[in-house]
């Protein structure tokens, strides 16, 4: 049943935003690449290849109601756990850690895919058994097993930055339905008694990180070094920058991952205060424009599915922003739709195209 | 409960928790806001300095590798340091100019050089290597013109000294670049000019002997001169380490191996220390150290052969009457003789079709338990095999170490074979027949041994009966400090009785001192010595008479000799084998002689 009220509502201004940011992000990629010779090419115009996929998934997740994915969450979500564990045991190890699938030889990270089961999970047993004003103890508890799972396998690669993320995603959308007193106490309560706990867990270079974020000085050789590397090419790029292909700190090799993690250093020194600001202000309107999609789904699948698509753009854009300029200690955090990664670009075309399936029918209920 | 139908309340609340996420999200996104201001307008012409001259480099810097000493505490490995002759592309205006006057000081292909300086992509503040290792005198003329080459570098490099040369060399082991694959390897933190051990003690001890990186930030000028150093961690240096080996032994054992293949453990039997170890052909650890080419290899192995690998624990040969004593070991435990019993030997002995023949032509006559041991009587010991059987002798080979790795702390040990009916159908899928029985129980057929087995194993019979794992480490010490002993002492007892262990070591003194012994130039004035010798055989007896006189030296045999000394007192075990030697009473039994009259003299001498 073809409605023509769907392509009435599909958000153009949406897609140009995404668009917009994705264009800069090719920009950016062109100049980061550009001091790795022959092979940063090859990088540029792979992430344009795995952008036209993006695109085609993007279109791909309006077509079919939304609510499928409701029907499905169960199906999705253990699908992506077992793609978890399989990752663990026969995944491909690349510079210490295992995050890889490789399927029809181009490789495929099962974390990227977690992050979207976990939501479309939360979204569909929140939504079921949430009871209205507040979460209870029980609603809370369960949905923290619903993310520390994919979390505490994702740690394991490891991988620390995108098992935080999950955490993190699965909090904000409780924090959003609001607690009850009992379920806030127990939260809080068991946090500060599992914090040791999670740290017996963590890798030893996961360790160091965090002391050496606590401590910069401890760390002199690793990422306090990034980090003092990182603000010195964001500050350099002043009101207006030192111009497209002209930032010395990425063309002398002084930043490290410059084309994923600290993407967004490359950018700031080039552009400047003012490339940076229009940057941060097109996620701004990115996630507003997301929100007020969420807001206006007429039932709460809908927003919270939206919800937990957003929050996971919004902290992946915060986190690796922070880190960059210092604020927070280096995680493995790219920069949604900026950084160059095949996998996360995927992922974040599928939950953006979900937004836009949500927004296009969000009139399907009145009738 | 489904909550698709919304009611207004609902709504109400989802308006409020959304203002509530928006404020959340406008606060943090101005505090992304207000940093990059911070950063970019307010601190912004200090970051722009700081990157204009941002010369703020990471250095590693390299733990001193730890040395390495033999038993008396003398040196025998250290480090030296190398200068290495580099230019930075970036200081260089005139890279010819500069190459040519280089050139007129240090000796290098010229025209290679500027080459393969053309088609350096590095980024231009990275230093260009121009020569290795450049000496003293070149070092002191560039020192010399320093104010006319701008831009010209030396680095120092420690690097791997091997103080004197081949000795030990398959022991001490060398050091070389490592490989892409090791690179990778989480945990070992190495970068591609990293030399790692290869082979030894330097490979097996790697990572003690390593020490532990340091590194620096540090803050250079335009010409790439260091002006401070802003951080540093410094480098913790690698263990030293003192071996077990005698470094006096080794040499009188090297020099007894020179010009012939072959290889020569010595061991207290006591404790299972080696004392020394020497394989032959071997090489001088010290050409690794500035890199390896194709063409160098090349002909370092057409001039000598397979000279890396370490004969004396890598090395399989068939032991040939060596192999006597566990046969001999066997039939006593197992009660199948008595020691006077006497067997008639008539040089011949025919099972079924196939005749088997003594070494003697005519044969020993009728000969009891020790005069056979002495005088390696074939026919006696076919016959103790026959009645043994192949099980109960693989079972007593087994028990007395062979068959397996002795576990030296080396890389590339091999076990050996001890075949058994079930090895032989599994592998050729033939049954086992009695003629293979009869090869084994003189240490022919398909059995095989390491030389350091049978160190170990003649050991066991003179220490009361223990095989002991083979040590080369007596103590190691962290820079600075004493050192200290960590490595325990790992042994087996045999379950084999006293009685036993006793007749066969009065067998193996009988070998050496009666007149008609096999090992009797094994002799030496003074010391009592306890030996056996052994002939490992290439080709068939009968093959060899047909030709007789004109065996090439690839087929000719291999020479064993295995001896304890003194053997009421034991201080030392050899074990000897000399590849193409001939037999191993003419061949091997002298050179035990040499060995032990030289360490033993000398340790009187001392006392």
């Amino acid at each position: 049943m073809f409605d023509r009220r769907l392509l009435q509502n599909f958000d153009w201004f949406f897609l140009l935003l995404i668009l917009m940011i994705v264009g800069l992000g090719l920009i950016n990629l062109y100049s980061a690449t550009f001091p790795l010779g022959e092979g940063g090419q090859r990088i540029f115009y792979r992430q344009i290849y795995w952008f036209c996929i993006g695109i085609g998934v993007f279109l791909i997740t309006t077509t079919f109601d939304y609510h499928y994915l409701e029907r499905f969450a169960y199906h999705i979500y253990i699908f992506s756990l077992g793609l978890l564990i399989f990752v663990l045991l026969k995944g491909k190890v690349y510079s210490g850690s295992q995050r890889w699938i490789s399927i029809f030889c181009f490789n495929f990270q099962p974390s990227e895919l977690a992050k979207l089961g976990s939501v479309i999970m939360l979204a569909k047993y929140l939504s079921q058994n949430h009871r209205y004003p507040y979460c209870g103890l029980r609603e809370v508890w369960k949905a923290f097993l619903i993310v520390a799972l994919p979390a505490f396998l994702i740690v394991q690669q490891p991988d620390l930055g995108t098992g935080l993320l999950i955490l993190l995603l699965g909090i904000s959308i409780i924090f959003f339905l609001g607690m009850d007193l009992k379920a806030t106490v127990v939260l809080v309560g068991s946090f500060l008694i599992s914090s040791p706990i999670i740290w017996a867990f963590l890798r030893d270079y996961q360790k160091r990180r965090i002391i050496s974020f606590l401590f910069p000085e401890s760390d002199p050789l690793g990422s306090g070094y990034h980090i003092i590397q990182s603000k010195i090419a964001i500050g350099a790029g002043m009101f207006l920058g030192k111009g497209f292909l002209k930032g010395t700190q990425t063309r002398l090799h002084f930043l490290p991952e410059q084309h994923t993690d600290f993407a967004f250093s490359v950018f700031a020194e080039e552009w400047g205060f003012v490339g940076s600001i229009l940057l941060i202000s097109l996620y701004l309107i990115l996630i507003l424009w997301a929100i007020r999609i969420a807001k206006n789904s007429k039932e709460s699948f809908g927003t919270l599915l939206a919800l937990g698509i957003i929050s996971i753009i919004f902290w992946q854009t915060a986190i690796n922003i922070a880190m960059t300029t210092g604020i927070l200690p280096v995680v493995g955090i790219p920069l949604s739709l900026f950084s160059y990664g095949g996998s996360a670009m995927v992922t974040i075309m599928a939950g953006l195209g979900l937004i836009m399936n949500i927004n296009m029918r969000r009139y399907m209920f009145q009738e | 409960m489904k909550n698709s139908g919304f009611n207004p309340l609902i709504i109400e609340y989802y308006n409020r928790r959304f203002k509530f996420a928006v404020i959340i999200i406008a606060v943090i996104f101005s505090l992304l806001f207000l940093r990059l201001w911070y950063l970019q307008i307010l601190k912004g012409q200090l970051y722009r300095l700081r990157s204009e001259k941002n010369r703020i480099r990471l250095n590693e810097i390299p733990p001193i590798r730890g040395k390495i000493f033999d038993r008396e505490g003398v040196l025998l490995v250290d480090n030296s340091p190398s200068y290495d002759l580099y230019v930075i592309p970036e200081e260089i205006r005139y890279p010819e100019e500069i190459f040519k006057v280089l050139n007129r000081f240090v000796s290098f292909d010229l025209k290679e050089t500027l080459n393969r300086y053309k088609n350096n992509h590095s980024p231009s503040f990275i230093p260009f290597l121009i020569k290795k290792g450049i000496t003293r005198v070149e070092l002191a003329l560039i020192e010399s013109h320093r104010f006319s080459l701008a831009g010209v570098m030396i680095k120092v490099r420690p690097v791997r000294r091997y103080r004197y040369g081949s000795l030990a060399s398959h022991l001490l082991g060398y050091l070389g670049k490592v490989t892409k694959s090791e690179l990778n390897a989480e945990g070992l933190n190495l970068s591609p000019d990293d030399m790692i051990g290869r082979a030894g003690i330097e490979a097996r001890y790697n990572k003690i002997l390593m020490g532990i990186k340091g590194g620096e930030q540090v803050e250079v000028d335009a010409m790439g001169r260091r002006i401070k150093v802003l951080n540093r961690v410094p480098p913790t240096s690698g263990y030293d380490v003192l071996l077990t080996i005698d470094k006096r032994l080794q040499q009188i054992v090297e020099d007894c191996l020179l010009g012939k293949k072959g290889a020569i453990v010595a061991m207290n039997p006591r404790d299972g220390e080696i004392l020394a170890m020497a394989s032959s052909p071997d090489y001088n650890p010290n050409i690794f150290i500035q890199g390896m080419d194709r063409n160098k290899w090349k002909s370092l192995v057409s001039k000598k052969g397979a000279f890396l690998q370490n004969r004396a624990i890598s090395g399989q040969y068939p032991p040939g009457s060596v192999f006597k004593i566990v046969t001999a070991i066997s039939a006593l435990e197992e009660g199948i003789i008595d020691t006077d019993e006497e067997i008639f030997c008539s040089g011949k002995y025919r099972v079924g079709d196939t005749v088997f023949r003594c070494w003697k032509r005519y044969g020993h006559g009728h000969i009891s338990f020790y005069k056979a041991m002495a005088e390696s009587c074939d026919i006696y010991f076919y016959k103790l095999g026959q009645r043994l059987g192949i099980e109960k002798i693989a079972r007593w080979a087994k028990e007395l170490g062979l068959g397996k790795k002795t576990g030296i702390p080396l890389r590339g040990e091999k076990p050996g074979l001890v075949p058994t009916s079930k090895w032989k159908l599994k592998t050729f899928g033939i049954p086992w027949q009695i003629g293979d029985t009869l090869a084994v129980s003189i240490g022919q057929g398909y059995l095989l041994v390491t030389p350091i087995q049978m160190a170990v194993m003649i050991s066991s019979i003179f220490n009361g009966g223990y095989i002991y794992q083979p040590r080369l480490i007596k103590e190691i010490r962290p820079y600075d400090k004493k050192f200290e002993k960590i490595f325990e002492q790992r042994r087996r007892k045999i379950k084999v009785k006293a009685k036993t262990l006793w007749v066969v070591k009065r067998s193996l003194i009988q070998a050496v001192e009666d007149k008609n012994g096999t090992g009797r130039r094994a002799h030496v004035e003074g010391i009592r010595v306890a030996g056996k010798t052994g002939t490992a055989q290439l080709i068939s007896t009968k093959d060899r008479r047909s030709k007789d006189k004109d065996i090439s030296n690839e087929v000719r045999d291999h020479a064993w000799f295995v001896a304890v000394a003194p053997a009421d007192n034991p201080k030392i075990a050899l074990s000897i084998i000399i590849e193409h030697g001939g037999h191993g009473g003419s061949a091997a039994a002298p050179i035990a002689a040499k060995i032990i009259s030289g360490y033993l003299r000398r340790e009187k001498g001392n006392v």
